[in-house]
């Protein structure tokens, strides 16, 4: 039988007026904020299914402008994120789609950081505030953000998965889940790694010096 | 140890350690994280100050829903209850206010617990916030209680469905009038028994009761709705202290809402496809509420 929290039932605190249409689309924007990992110029929402017909009676746009802000979902700013992202001069924008996706309800986002980078991370809230990630520029990905996670982008070849553990295995972390995702073979790939602990940044620095691994982001549970 | 499956494990370990129920989903609560009664105690006190303030703005300021279907009706009837007009006695208008008052934040995308869900939201704050202040309990006491909302709760999750897309209303609104129900019992001084009496009651009074919200939205009916669902709690908390015999255990009455849910057609279960949603007039604002996100006002 599954097992409960009192606060899973209690809870969460949140902006109404759904866990999935709200909350959990402000979640997925938080975690695509912290992909991104630096100053966001511009992002573009592609809407998807239940996302696009109803998200404006259930303040989706918002909730996910909000999210990129880094606001969390009990934050109550987060319906007056439209004028806080106008005031910070980030530019925004939602795009209907009528493609099929993986979930009713899913939200492509396309992020531009000052850095002149492009990110393209797709999710979907898929029930009571949980969300599930499913792609990260072009590769499929699957993860919650419940966890301490950890995503390298690497090129795909021996020895990085070995590198990566050893030095999460010699800061004492114990791994919950990992996987590794890839376009082809040889190609650039993503690893995701989810943790019982907190991953230190140092472990990040680390990482991201490992030879083949291009970059190294660290997720605290959001 | 204190971890409990059904209503009668639950019953069974209050008699063991001589506790009532809030004390004993405490104890679980600890045991399944490692973490202190304390933390965990004032991290539900903050969940009360949440469902408080919700009140507050909901009886006190000009609410107006994000699609503009409903707000402001939880004002309308606290200045009725101010003149002393309602029809309902009291305690009943300010707890039916104090729910409604709740949902509209919510659909007003204001801060709100949900308990068990968003849709559900005003239940268990409009019966407790209202008992409490009647019988002079503090805040301790309606933390208290909201364990024991909480361990009828996870029962229901265990056994049944908290959703709406899986049993209806009756698993949103019926949860957590039976949640409320069981709270105030323990906050009123029953005993364990009594009050998985009173959720058993608050269940059977809402079994079959279908999720059909006007345009998918968490306004219409379900605002009124929570506001029912928090008397229905009222008064099987009553029921049960006044020595009232469920009859049906609690237990049983769980899955039965649980199959009664899988027998509700989809169309009554959140889809937005049947019931009043599929009225003319639910059709015509949907129309409406759609064309409007269409041309971006």
């Amino acid at each position: 039988m599954r097992e409960f929290s009192v606060f899973d039932i209690m809870g969460p605190i949140m902006i109404g007026p759904s866990s999935s249409h709200t909350a959990g689309a402000a979640r997925l924007a938080k975690i695509a904020r912290k992909i991104a990992d630096d100053e966001i110029k511009e992002v573009e929402f592609i809407l998807y299914e239940s996302f696009a017909r109803t998200y404006k009676g259930h303040g989706t746009d918002r909730a996910l402008l909000a999210g990129i802000l880094g606001f969390d979902p009990d934050d109550e700013r987060l319906p007056r994120s439209f004028e806080i992202a106008k005031e910070l001069g980030l530019k925004f924008k939602f795009t209907e789609s009528d493609k099929e996706a993986p979930h009713p309800n899913t939200v492509r986002m396309i992020i531009k950081t000052s850095d002149g980078k492009t990110y393209d991370i797709l999710g979907c809230s898929v029930g009571g505030g949980n969300v599930l990630l499913k792609e990260i520029n072009g590769i499929e990905v699957e993860f919650t953000g419940e966890y301490e996670t950890l995503i390298t982008t690497h090129i795909d070849k021996p020895g990085i998965v070995a590198a990566v553990t050893k030095v999460l295995a010699d800061c004492n972390i114990n791994i919950a889940f990992m996987r590794v995702y890839r376009h082809a073979k040889g190609d650039k790939a993503i690893m995701v790694i989810e943790s019982d602990q907190p991953i230190p940044e140092r472990a990040k620095e680390v990482i991201k010096n490992i030879d083949g691994i291009l970059n190294a982001i660290i997720l605290n549970p959001v | 140890m204190y971890q409990f499956n059904y209503g009668y494990e639950l019953l069974e370990l209050t008699k063991k350690f001589n506790k009532p129920i809030s004390e004993i989903v405490m104890l679980a609560e600890q045991e399944r994280t490692g973490e202190d009664l304390e933390v965990i105690f004032e991290k539900m006190k903050k969940n009360l100050q949440v469902m408080r303030e919700a009140i507050n703005k909901g009886l006190n300021e000009d609410i107006k829903s994000v699609s503009g279907l409903s707000g402001g009706d939880a004002k309308k009837l606290y200045a009725r209850i101010v003149i002393g007009n309602t029809l309902s006695c009291e305690t009943m208008a300010k707890a039916a206010a104090s729910a409604l008052a709740v949902t509209e934040v919510n659909a007003s995308m204001g801060r709100i617990v949900a308990a068990p869900t968003a849709g559900s939201s005003g239940v268990i704050p409009g019966a407790l916030i209202t008992v409490a202040r009647k019988f002079g309990k503090n805040e301790d006491d309606m933390t208290k209680a909201l364990f024991t909302a909480s361990g009828i709760g996870i029962i229901i999750a265990k056994n049944a469905t908290l959703a709406g897309a899986e049993g209806g209303c009756q698993a949103e609104v019926g949860s957590a009038s039976a949640m409320a129900a069981g709270a105030l019992v323990e906050l009123m001084g029953g005993t364990p028994e009594q009050c998985l009496t009173a959720a058993a009651f608050a269940i059977m009074n809402l079994l079959g009761l279908v999720c059909d919200p006007v345009a998918g939205l968490v306004e219409i009916p379900c605002e009124k709705r929570n506001a029912l669902g928090a008397l229905n709690a009222m008064i099987c908390a009553d029921f049960a202290i006044a020595g009232m015999d469920s009859v049906i255990p609690f237990d049983e009455v769980v899955e039965t809402m649980y199959r009664v849910g899988k027998a509700i057609p989809s169309a009554l279960r959140e889809t937005a496809e049947g019931g009043l949603a599929k009225t003319p007039t639910a059709m015509r604002l949907k129309k409406e509420i759609f064309e409007k996100e269409k041309r971006g006002d």
